[in-house]
């Protein structure tokens, strides 16, 4: 639309392609049909509204508070659990375990049963398309959501009593309650409460052997760190699951694949004997990750 | 100061229709607790809508400490849970907050369906309400496995379990969902990534579409 030269705007765009403002804002639908006190959403009744909302989250915050959130053990797929999905979910499961829904009826029980009951509770406004809204005058509509509900609270009670009756006969604690014990058990104890899964740290083994020292003198230590935790070499804590004495006699003697020269000249130029060499090959050698605990 | 800002954008973009629009549009007596008590039933939509808030703002909060990696997955939730300040309120909210979600959304579809207020013509409503129900239900199914603990993990196989039994097209949403042959680091990703990022993303389009909606029709007249 072109721009007009009388507009009254201060701000004018050229070659205005803005929408027109219509006739003011879209009218609210008119509720003179019901009389009585309608109001304004903004604050009027949004005040309203929140007062039921702060209702709501008071108490929502005090079970979030009382109840903390349930969380078990690391997952493992080695651990004896009941498999249980959320509660809202459970009549599903247990609908699921009936013969006419499972094994060679399968296709009726993940497809044909619920594919009708949700196809329908989604395209209820096209199946009941009767004029009457009050509840008692839609017998068949009405009738049919209360024997859902009916359906849906039997299938959750009967999946979360068979669960209890399940964790009963098995002796089981639910993980999350096992895990909040433990931890008060250990906190008294001044324990760590942590599950979590550590990277563990692979000791040294006989740190007070003289090897320690040759280890220094032998020049090891500029590249695989003082603490045999590796530098510009690989770390040397647990090697002895790689390389056995020989082996690593060997290595200290002619080096590997042109990674790592050989430092047995070094180390005699140091003042090591070549049984000082042999001992730190055997003390390197012991050096396994198990040999820790 | 405040007013002549106003003026200065509103000269440019002209907003004030729109949020008079949303803020003077007249609500009826019978939809109004402080009228008649019982009309609190009606309120259980907005609720829905107020938990979902929290339920973003919470899980905004989580993602800064949530690692979503099979070897951290549970470490951080578990730090989150005893180290972090108020961490376990912050979870304690989106952990409940998602069972509430639900129950909430559950009533409000009650009442829409006992007071006959989705039919014509406001059917469009009801059926992207469904939609919003189902995204609901996708958010929490996909929730659940991210503490990595054994009831996540362990609900999470037999849910594929059951989704592989659907025939024809189940092995091929399984292995979509599992992202490989085992429930693994994968599915975890993918399923941070379903209950991050897409779930979200759709479930706020249709709820702009499921307001805009109510907002043009109005809410259904007294029975």
């Amino acid at each position: 639309m072109a721009h007009e030269d009388k507009s009254k705007e201060k701000v004018v765009y050229v070659g205005d392609s803005r929408i027109r403002k219509g006739e003011g804002f879209v009218t609210p639908p008119d509720y003179t049909a019901y009389p009585g006190k309608s109001e304004a959403f903004i604050p009027n009744f949004l005040l309203k509204e929140w007062m039921v909302g702060v209702v709501v989250l008071v108490g929502f915050l005090v079970l979030t508070i009382a109840e903390p959130a349930p969380l078990g053990y690391p997952a493992n797929p080695n651990a004896q659990v009941i498999p249980m999905p959320d509660w809202y979910f459970l009549f599903l499961y247990q609908y699921l375990k009936y013969p006419y829904a499972s094994g060679d009826y399968i296709t009726l029980g993940t497809l044909g049963i619920p594919g009708v009951a949700f196809g329908a509770l989604m395209l209820a406004p096209f199946l009941d398309r009767g004029k009457e809204r009050r509840f008692y005058r839609r017998p068949i509509a009405s009738s049919l959501m209360l024997l859902s509900i009916a359906s849906l609270v039997y299938l959750t009670n009967f999946a979360w009593t068979h669960y209890q009756n399940e964790l009963e006969a098995s002796g089981l604690k639910p993980e999350h309650i096992q895990r909040e014990e433990k931890a008060r058990e250990n906190r008294e104890k001044g324990l760590p409460t942590t599950n979590a899964i550590q990277d563990q740290e692979v000791a040294i083994v006989d740190k007070d052997d003289p090897a320690m020292e040759f280890y220094k003198k032998a020049t090891c230590v500029s590249c695989h760190g003082a603490d045999l935790k590796g530098a510009g070499g690989p770390s040397l804590r647990g090697v002895g699951d790689k390389h056995d004495q020989e082996g690593i006699l060997t290595i200290i003697k002619e080096g590997l694949n042109g990674r790592m020269p050989e430092v047995y000249s070094a180390a005699k130029e140091n003042g090591l004997s070549d049984e000082d060499i042999d001992h730190l090959a055997e003390w390197l050698a012991k050096q396994k990750a198990e040999a820790v605990e | 100061m405040f007013k002549n800002v106003y003026n200065w954008i509103d000269e440019r973009l002209d907003f004030t229709p729109i949020w008079r629009d949303v803020a003077d549009h007249e609500v009826p007596e019978h939809v109004n607790p402080a009228h008649h008590f019982s009309a609190f039933v009606y309120c259980f939509g907005g609720l829905t809508f107020f938990i979902t808030i929290i339920q973003i703002l919470s899980g905004m909060f989580l993602t800064m400490y949530y690692v979503p990696d099979i070897k951290n997955a549970y470490a951080s939730v578990e730090y989150l849970q005893t180290q972090v300040a108020f961490g376990q309120i912050v979870r304690g909210m989106h952990h409940w907050g998602a069972s509430l979600v639900i129950v909430m959304m559950f009533l409000h579809t009650l009442r829409v369906f006992f007071t006959g207020s989705y039919k014509a013509p406001r059917e469009m409503n009801w059926v992207v309400g469904m939609l919003i129900f189902f995204v609901m239900i996708g958010l929490g199914l996909t929730g659940y496995l991210l503490p990595w603990d054994n009831k996540s993990y362990f609900a999470t196989k037999v849910t594929l379990e059951i989704a592989n039994s659907v025939p024809v097209l189940g092995p091929v949403i399984k292995e979509l969902l599992q992202g490989g042959t085992i429930v693994g680091a994968e599915t975890l990703t993918r399923f941070f990534a379903i209950h991050v990022f897409f779930l979200p993303a759709v479930l706020l389009l249709l709820l702009v579409g499921h307001f805009l909606i109510i907002r043009k029709q109005g809410i259904s007249g007294p029975l």
